[in-house]
């Protein structure tokens, strides 16, 4: 077998960082969700709010932990996978990465213990505080990622010597144009995600008649999260297009398959790239549509394809992930707008909304990896945007070695992955047989860690 | 600054390095001590490194962070030659990190399922990191020697953590399980003591550089008291592990405090043999640095969150600290 060993490096980076997005997407999310929980808990003292957070806090557990380990694999495959990469661009790399360990990857992690299983031992003040520090810290760590990445997609505040990247204002590194965007982009995709997985989750329990009251209170909560923050996130994306056709025109052209440059250029619902012959087979177009949603104006001029021959990303793909972040993205507007009209108007929700909302319980991974997949993927065959090439970077493992080892993270992943959803349903399943909801309030879980 | 700069780096690299070999090679440890337990005995086992394991893998993270940070030339060197360890041991990692939720999440069913893969997981990034440990002295190469070196700190190391696990569980166990640990930790100080022994007879052997660092006068007189502490902490050691009352009394920290010291010192040669090399014969830490501006930005980072990841560190201890029992959300 004579794979490409760039080819290989980049699959197997691409399983480990598709793997390690899907948990901190949840965790980043239900962090702050466990803070409100917990505080409405503490502000009425109703049984029911601390029931949602002793349940849900075994799942943030889970999911932290399988974000932890999938997590520090990747700090160790910047340099087994892409070596030249920490040697050219370890001036920006590695001062980002280790603000996120410094700052908060300690945090999390430590403060995690108290928030799991310190409850007795420290004061209700002092776990919150500590809930907060974890729920904090999840976020802080998303800050400096996406920063890094960010900067991957615009550089700017730099200069190259003798090829290496020597910063010239931190400022500028950090706040790189297109940082606020990706930030908010993910920070919204995070919170949609665990709306969605409360929801969802909730709606399964209520549909096998588990732990009736407190559910339907969590299902609430998800519901309405994910009604507000679906036109959000959608009006967020929209934002993020537009910076990105000012800075990465290459990557807009293969997201929308357009080919020539021009004014008036339509949208392309559905379509097959063919990269061979620069064209698409079979579209569906909306007239003006492409330049009304990136300028913003039915005259706006889009670069095409054709501009960039040999230094565009291939455009099958990045079309094709786009549209799946899309559909989701409407779906999950379409859905939280439904379910949350039904909840909230007529206090009861129907079994078909139940099912909807069962079904779309982990809706928000599928478009988190469709939107990563077009924003990196966008980006090659670059590195680091118009300055260095991934194939610049390349360690020189023998495709062998990859192929092997390739063969093992995905064997090992996808194992995890089915424990994960396997280990959900057997808590989902489980009802808190001692709770009781009604006028005694006598709660005593025997929920073991 | 351009001279002490990656000096600062260096020892914080170390120190973060050594921090994770005494903190995971606790749990690491008592992770490979599972199947010895009875069931419910390995509850408690499991119990006593929970709130902390999480935090205790991040210094790991740290101290390749600054490798990265601060020698990304040396990294990427590093890191590609030991590809082979470092995914197996990764792996290693992934599976113990899941395990302490799988094994009670995923079902009764699947218990010993999961705390089979906590063992194995445990003992194989034991192993790993032991394999790692032995490349890097012997300056990444691929002779025969020094694949056998990396054989021996691949048994050596896990040996090590054994006891650090058994450390830990005598002073947050009691009763029986106490008693069970009072015995693994007899048994597993010969091996660990074997292993250090061979590794450090071995060490000048495979390494003429680092020979040369030890046998020559006056080195050899400075550096004597490392060899001298090391082995009277060992045979302190010893003596502790035969006094039961001890043992079962106030005071059973002590044999785990020697096991750290016992590192500590393992550390400091280490150290010296390699200083100023970061990749053996090869690469000095200022070759590997990066610039000075990226350094100092850095700096900043690390002289603000050092001091407070030590104090919430001492916080999260303080608020476990007695006797493991089983854990629970509540």
């Amino acid at each position: 077998m004579d794979l490409d060993p760039l080819l290989l490096a980049r699959i197997q980076f691409a399983a480990n960082i598709s793997f390690h997005i899907l948990f901190p997407a949840i965790s980043i999310g239900l962090g702050w969700i466990l803070i409100y929980f917990r505080l409405r808990y503490t502000r009425s003292g109703d049984k029911a709010w601390e029931y949602a957070y002793q349940f849900w806090v075994k799942v943030f557990a889970l999911t932290f932990a399988m974000g932890v380990v999938s997590g520090i694999t990747m700090s160790f495959q910047f340099g087994t996978n892409w070596p030249g990469f920490m040697e050219k661009a370890g001036n920006v790399a590695g001062p980002l990465l280790g603000y996120e360990v410094l700052s908060a990857f300690f945090l999390e992690a430590s403060f995690l213990g108290i928030m799991l299983f310190g409850k007795n031992r420290v004061s209700n003040r002092v776990h919150l505080i500590s809930s907060f520090f974890v729920a904090f810290g999840t976020t802080l760590s998303a800050f400096w990622i996406l920063s890094l990445n960010s900067w991957m997609q615009t550089p700017t505040g730099y200069h190259l010597e003798d090829g290496v990247v020597m910063v010239d204002s931190w400022m500028e590194v950090i706040f790189n144009p297109s940082f606020p965007y990706r930030f908010f982009h993910m920070l919204a995709a995070s919170v949609l995600t665990s709306a969605f997985l409360v929801a969802g989750v909730s709606a399964w329990r209520a549909l096998h008649e588990v732990d009736g009251p407190a559910t339907w209170r969590v299902m609430r909560t998800g519901v309405l999260l994910a009604a507000v923050m679906a036109p959000l996130q959608i009006f967020i994306g929209d934002l993020h297009g537009i910076n990105t056709l000012e800075h990465q025109p290459a990557k807009i052209a293969a997201m929308e398959a357009v080919w020539e440059t021009g004014r008036e250029v339509p949208f392309t619902v559905v379509a097959f790239p063919d990269q061979e012959t620069r064209s698409n087979r079979w579209a569906l177009e909306i007239p003006y549509g492409a330049s009304l949603i990136l300028t913003h104006s039915p005259r706006g001029e889009v670069q095409g394809l054709n501009d960039f021959v040999g230094k565009h990303p291939p455009v099958a793909v990045v079309f094709w992930s786009f549209r799946v972040m899309l559909g989701i993205g409407v779906l999950m507007l379409l859905v939280s707008w439904w379910a949350a009209w039904q909840l909230f108007r007529r206090g009861k929700a129907g079994r078909p909304v139940l099912m909807a909302l069962a079904a779309m319980t982990f809706s928000g991974w599928v478009a988190v990896l469709a939107g990563w997949y077009v924003t990196e993927i966008g980006r090659q065959p670059w590195i680091v945007d118009g300055v260095f090439t991934v194939s610049d970077v390349v360690a020189d493992h023998s495709s062998a070695t990859m192929s092997g080892t390739l063969f093992g993270y995905i064997l090992l992943y996808l194992f995890l992955l089915a424990s994960y959803i396997g280990a959900l349903r057997q808590l989902a399943k489980k009802p808190a047989a001692s709770l009781q909801l009604g006028p005694t309030p006598h709660f005593d879980t025997s929920a073991r860690a | 600054m351009e001279y002490w700069l990656p000096v600062f780096y260096m020892a914080a690299m170390g120190l973060a390095l050594l921090v994770y070999v005494i903190l995971d090679g606790y749990d690491l440890g008592i992770g490979m001590l599972l199947p010895l337990a009875e069931e419910s005995e390995k509850d408690v086992m499991v119990a006593s490194i929970g709130p902390f394991w999480d935090a205790n893998e991040t210094w790991i993270v740290l101290g390749v962070g600054i490798l990265l940070i601060a020698f990304p030339i040396a990294h990427g060197i590093v890191l590609t030659h030991l590809y082979l360890p470092v995914t197996i041991m990764l792996m290693g990692l992934i599976l113990r990190g899941v395990a302490f939720d799988l094994r009670v999440k995923a079902g009764d069913h699947r218990r010993t399922l999961w705390n089979r893969a906590f063992f194995i997981g445990s003992t194989v990034a034991a192993c790993a990191q032991g394999w790692m440990l032995g490349s890097y002295i012997t300056g990444l190469e691929d002779s025969t020697l020094s694949l056998v070196f990396s054989v021996l700190t691949a048994a050596t190391l896990p040996a090590l953590y054994l006891v650090l696990g058994c450390g830990w569980l005598l002073i947050k166990t009691e009763g029986r399980l106490l008693d069970r640990a009072i015995g693994w930790a007899r048994a597993a100080v010969w091996p660990m003591g074997l292993g250090l022994l061979v590794v450090s007879i071995a060490t000048p052997i495979v390494s003429q550089t680092i020979a040369d660092k030890w046998f020559s006068l006056p080195n050899f007189l400075w550096l004597a008291p490392i060899p001298v502490i090391t082995s009277l902490l060992y045979l302190g050691l010893l003596l502790m592990l035969r006094r039961d009352e001890l043992l079962q009394g106030s005071r059973n920290w002590l044999p785990f405090a020697a096991v750290i010291l016992i590192c500590l010192m393992a550390g400091l040669g280490l150290a010296y043999s390699l200083f100023p090399d970061i990749v053996m014969n090869r690469m000095t830490i200022w070759e590997a640095s990066a610039s000075v501006k990226s350094l100092q930005f850095t700096l900043v980072g690390v002289v603000i969150t050092l001091p407070a990841i030590l104090v919430y560190t001492l916080f999260v201890y303080r608020v476990f600290r007695g006797k493991a029992t089983t854990l629970s959300y509540d």
